[in-house]
């Protein structure tokens, strides 16, 4: 990986031993810090999966559940880490966490180790794990950190259904094919054709239609964070002027 | 003793990490001792289910893993074949082959009757183009069970080949390297099923096999 794992955007420092509001880490996770599209963690399994939304959706329901369990057990030993050693004993608990849980789903979940199996690999890859144990759950209480990892994963997950959805429905003209599979027969109405005989974009399918639409993502998300801000700067400005004026 | 302070003491981090690894080790050691046999099992299941697939329903009785035989192909390479026995009585094979396709070996498992006809072919691994080689999965297309039913005669050795090239076998809109290779895969197994039937089947060579078409 040649992201730079440990690098991540600083989440503001929580204040106090109750750590940050549970809101905020929600509207954080999903939106305002989001792993892909603001924190840009996680790229490589966000781009190399989502060729359908099904697999998007796959990758992330995995990825939130490793998320909220390293979360929570780097939380409960974070009084007992040196600083100095924290990056080995991070990665060797989660890649340990992972290797668990890899194992398990294919002697007790077969069937859905079959489906999912490639992706439980790939997230010992994932920086958004060490990513927010690093950045979050080294530094806050265990609720907090199973909250952020909870928020993260759907975050992380939002995006990657995003991301296969369009990847899918401009490469293959189909929306969720294979749900009912990997989620059971019951997610067989989530299975849209959009565009009957379509005859296909490969080029969305294969990895250079991923950096197309991630890109696009990326630009919308700013463009809009960007509008709330200056939003927001105008709404604070106007009210401050009276009172600005009278002071001067 | 407050044990912040020793964080800049060797001992400590030393310590730590090694109740680290120590942790982590014997947790992956206990869930891989009670994983590994369900994990085998598992895969065995699939693997039989997999080869139950090329061949007849009802056609066999026994278990496939368990009754196999190792013979050369004509490249020298090992190929493990597996017996359907119905009552004792061999009634078909199966085998895998594979062949390089557009990107990558395409594997594939093939069964294979007492009289050299195909009950099945199936692809088992490949890394063809996705919305176009991806055609020979059955999952996405019939396009493997044209197989079926076809022997070495029927169609004649020239005609066992994809369209573009004389044959009976249709290629694919803008992908003709995969089919054609899946053919010369499959057209290679029935070779090799006519060359070595009496090993592959379990018999004495001493009878010849008169009853194989076009042997």
């Amino acid at each position: 990986m040649s992201e730079a794992c440990s690098a991540t955007p600083a989440t503001p420092p929580a204040a106090g031993s109750a750590g940050p509001a549970y809101g905020t880490l929600i509207k954080d996770g999903v939106w305002s810090n989001n792993p892909v599209l603001a924190q840009m963690i996680g790229l490589c399994p966000a781009l190399a999966v989502t060729g359908s939304a099904t697999n998007g959706l796959g990758m992330g329901l995995a990825t939130t559940a490793v998320l909220v369990l390293s979360n929570v057990l780097i939380a409960s030993i974070r009084n007992l880490v040196s600083p100095n050693v924290r990056i080995p004993v991070f990665i060797v608990l989660i890649a340990s966490l992972v290797t668990l849980i890899d194992m398990s789903m294919n002697a007790w979940m077969y069937d859905l180790y079959q489906v999912l199996g490639l992706f439980i690999a790939l997230i010992v890859v994932n920086c958004a794990i060490l990513g927010r144990a690093e950045a979050f759950a080294s530094k806050n209480p265990v609720g907090a950190a199973a909250v952020d990892g909870f928020a993260m994963g759907l975050g992380f997950t939002a995006t990657l259904v995003v991301l296969g959805g369009i990847r899918e429905v401009l490469g293959s003209g189909t929306l969720f094919a294979g749900a009912s599979q990997m989620l059971g027969t019951q997610f067989a109405f989530l299975e849209f054709t959009v565009i009957p005989d379509y005859k296909g974009f490969l080029m969305m399918i294969l990895p250079p239609g991923a950096f197309f639409v991630i890109a696009f993502l990326i630009a919308g998300h700013r463009l809009i964070e960007e509008g709330a801000k200056r939003k927001a700067e105008r709404k604070a400005a106007q009210p401050a002027l009276p009172a600005g004026g009278a002071a001067v | 003793m407050n044990i912040a302070n020793q964080f800049d003491t060797l001992w400590y981090q030393g310590l730590s990490l090694a109740v680290v690894a120590t942790v982590a080790g014997t947790a992956l050691a206990v869930a891989y001792q009670g994983a590994a046999p369900r994990i085998a099992e598992a895969q065995a299941r699939k693997t039989q289910a997999a080869l139950a697939e090329v061949l007849p329903k009802n056609s066999f009785d026994n278990e496939l893993m368990a009754d196999t035989v190792v013979v050369k192909d004509d490249k020298g390479a090992d190929v493990t074949v597996y017996r359907a026995r119905k009552d004792g009585t061999v009634n078909g094979v199966v085998f895998a082959m594979g062949e390089k396709g557009y990107s990558g070996t395409i594997s594939l498992v093939m069964g294979v009757d007492r009289d050299g006809r195909i009950t099945g072919v199936r692809i088992t691994g490949h890394t063809e183009t996705p919305g176009l080689g991806d055609k020979i999965e059955v999952a996405r297309h019939p396009w493997v069970l044209s197989f079926d039913g076809k022997f070495l005669g029927n169609p004649p050795p020239e005609q066992f080949a994809v369209k573009k090239d004389g044959g009976i076998f249709d290629q694919f809109a803008g992908a003709t390297i995969t089919p054609r290779a899946v053919v010369k895969a499959v057209k290679r197994g029935l070779e090799l099923y006519a060359g070595q039937r009496a090993a592959m089947l379990g018999e004495t060579p001493a009878p010849a096999p008169a009853a194989a078409p076009r042997s």
